[in-house]
């Protein structure tokens, strides 16, 4: 369950305040599938980095699962983020040094996860996604499709309540896109909220519910 | 995080990169190595020093014609009178102080030793039968100089093991007759082996009774008297005894100069310790440089990995993580890098103690020890900077790799 009240977010810019988003109100419940589009500059990473708790508004409120997640500290705020935040990265952002497993395993160390459940956790994700004999390889040695999905294996390792996408589809192909989109949807069934930032409108209209951006404001909410 | 997990990532991120971790690592160990190095030197040559000391007799007084220090101006001086020499009386009555337990009157001077058709310059020493407790001296075979009267010119005496060599051979000397300058001696024993202390060799002297040396280079001063106390407690009581018993004999004038063996080993030590330190010190400078080069590259990492430290952001980790894994990073650097040095540096004590066996190169305890907490000191210091920088980094923009 997500709750934006009256979020601004502004940036200063020289002497000037730019207002990338103003006076958001969002409910997003859980479950939910949603797609965010609209032109560059319009708002949306900005969105999606405040959903994430990667930035803090400049003004109004964000419920998280009830919790008002604005007052957190930074500390608190990162602990959100490691128990119900999943990110997937247009550029993957896989740690080149670490092999797959392990980087599918890097937010369950993060966590302090015992070293017996992590390597169950990651042997079942490595199965469900298909990567069993791509564990010891490094990104390098991996296809783009494989990275996406190592990317998305990592996300869920926390089994995250919100699953934010920022264009996972943006490096790769047609048939691997579609792939990657068909797993996101599919952690969707499994109560996982996904929230699906694209320039794609094909994409986009997969999605339940579709936010249009326009000047860091949200114009065609298809569902009230 | 659990520790043994931030370990196992800052040692994979350190591998992640081998050519600077090996520099870093290089330049933390050859600082650990210099310091071990140098103040091994340092302390090898006061060990050195100390041992020569030693070996040339324990709690002894020694006392020397000539005074080294100026004291005021006797009447001596003015007419130009050279000081007055000490003589075998003075030496024997040295032994009326309680605090005495031995004295070896000592007369010096080279002379030519020839057995048949072989000679060759020697540096002969007279003295008497308690040399050889007093100087610590053993003999290979034979006896040493009779005890008796020390006024005695006995023609016999005893050589160094290389002397023998030199004229005998593999044989015994022992019975036969040399010839020093002008006279016969008869050999009545020989040495073992000291090898070479404070510039003295004495498998190369000849050792005569002092009157016999007198007698073979026509003089009746001594040389030095060497003056044993009775413990070490006893020492200074020696050197107050032996300097009034002195003065008194030589009319008031204070015209020899007592020194204590302990007070010249004491100044060694000291001149010696300070040298050690400040070698140790020098070197140190090279391990703080390794430091700021630590904290050079870790700030280079830092920028090089911004977009790694974004991801670890978005995973979850909060900022005291973050810094906790840079640190950590640093702390193993350093670590690895003193240990490196450290096995660099007993390797070259060691090969230094093989290419120079007589030198007992060691670095002392406290200098190893120094070493270590100074590269992890330093390693630490200069990494709190850029771990701090990395766990300061603003998530979105990290992630943007801006």
């Amino acid at each position: 369950m997500i709750q934006f009240e009256k979020v601004t977010r502004s940036f200063q810019v020289g002497d000037q305040q730019v207002a990338a988003l103003r006076n958001i109100d969002l409910s997003i419940a859980a479950g939910d599938y949603v797609s965010i589009m609209g032109p560059s500059g319009s708002g949306k990473s900005t969105l999606l980095n405040l959903l994430g708790l990667l930035d803090r508004p400049t003004s109004g409120i964000y419920r998280l699962d009830g919790g008002n997640v604005t007052d957190l500290n930074d500390e608190q705020q990162a602990r959100v983020r490691s128990e119900k935040i999943g990110f997937v990265f247009q550029s993957f952002h896989l740690v080149p040094r670490l092999t797959a497993a392990m980087n599918i395993e890097l937010p369950l160390i993060l966590a302090g996860i015992p070293v017996q459940e992590r390597r169950g956790r990651v042997e079942e994700l490595l199965k469900n996604y298909g990567l069993i004999d791509r564990a010891d390889h490094r990104p390098d040695q991996l296809s783009g499709g494989q990275r996406q999905r190592v990317a998305i294996a990592r996300a869920t390792s926390m089994r995250p309540s919100v699953l934010l996408a920022d264009e996972p589809t943006g490096n790769l192909d047609q048939t691997t896109g579609r792939e990657v989109i068909n797993l996101l949807e599919q952690l969707t069934e499994q109560n996982v909220t996904l929230i699906l930032v694209t320039h794609d409108p094909a994409l986009g209209e997969r999605a339940s519910r579709q936010l249009h951006m326009v000047d860091g404001q949200i114009v065609s909410p298809s569902r009230p | 995080m659990r520790l043994p997990d931030v370990v196992q990532f800052a040692a994979a991120s350190l591998r992640g990169s081998p050519a600077r971790t090996g520099l870093m690592i290089l330049a933390m160990s050859i600082g650990v190595a210099a310091v071990v190095i140098l103040t091994g030197l340092g302390e090898g040559a006061r060990r050195y020093v100390i041992n020569q000391f030693s070996s040339l007799g324990t709690n002894l007084v020694i006392v020397f014609p000539g005074r080294t220090e100026t004291a005021g101006i006797g009447p001596g001086m003015l007419l130009g009178q050279i000081p007055r020499e000490l003589s075998l009386d003075d030496a024997a009555a040295l032994l009326k102080s309680r605090a005495v337990s031995r004295i070896a009157p000592l007369t010096i001077g080279s002379s030519q030793i020839s057995k048949d058709a072989k000679n060759r310059e020697v540096i002969v020493l007279g003295s008497t039968s308690s040399l050889l407790e007093v100087r610590h001296m053993t003999l290979a075979s034979g006896q040493f100089l009779p005890p008796g009267d020390v006024h005695a010119s006995e023609s016999v005496c005893v050589l160094g093991t290389k002397i023998n060599r030199e004229l005998f051979g593999n044989a015994s000397g022992v019975g036969s007759w040399v010839r020093l300058g002008d006279r016969r001696f008869r050999v009545i024993g020989i040495l073992t082996s000291q090898g070479e202390s404070m510039g003295f060799n004495t498998d190369e002297i000849v050792i005569v009774p002092v009157a016999s040396a007198h007698m073979l280079f026509n003089t009746s001063g001594l040389f030095r008297i060497l003056v044993e106390a009775r413990s070490r407690e006893q020492i200074a009581q020696a050197k107050i005894d032996t300097e009034t018993i002195l003065f008194a004999r030589h009319g008031g004038e204070k015209d020899v100069t007592v020194v204590t063996q302990d007070a010249v080993l004491a100044t060694f030590d000291r001149i010696l310790r300070a040298l050690t330190m400040a070698v140790g010190g020098i070197a140190a400078i090279s391990l703080a440089v390794a430091g700021i080069l630590i904290m050079n590259v870790m700030l280079i990492a830092v920028s090089q990995r911004v977009k790694e430290i974004g991801l670890l952001k978005a995973l979850g980790a909060p900022a005291a993580q973050i810094r906790t894994l840079f640190f950590t990073e640093a702390v193993l650097l350093s670590g690895i890098g003193s240990i490196a040095g450290l096995v660099m540096g007993e390797a070259g004590v060691l090969f230094i103690g093989r290419l120079y066996p007589s030198l007992p190169v060691a670095a002392p305890w406290w200098a190893v020890l120094a070493a270590i907490f100074t590269s992890l000191g330093t390693g630490i210091l200069f990494s709190v900077w850029p771990a701090r920088r990395a766990a300061q980094l603003d998530p979105v923009t990290a992630l943007a790799g801006r």
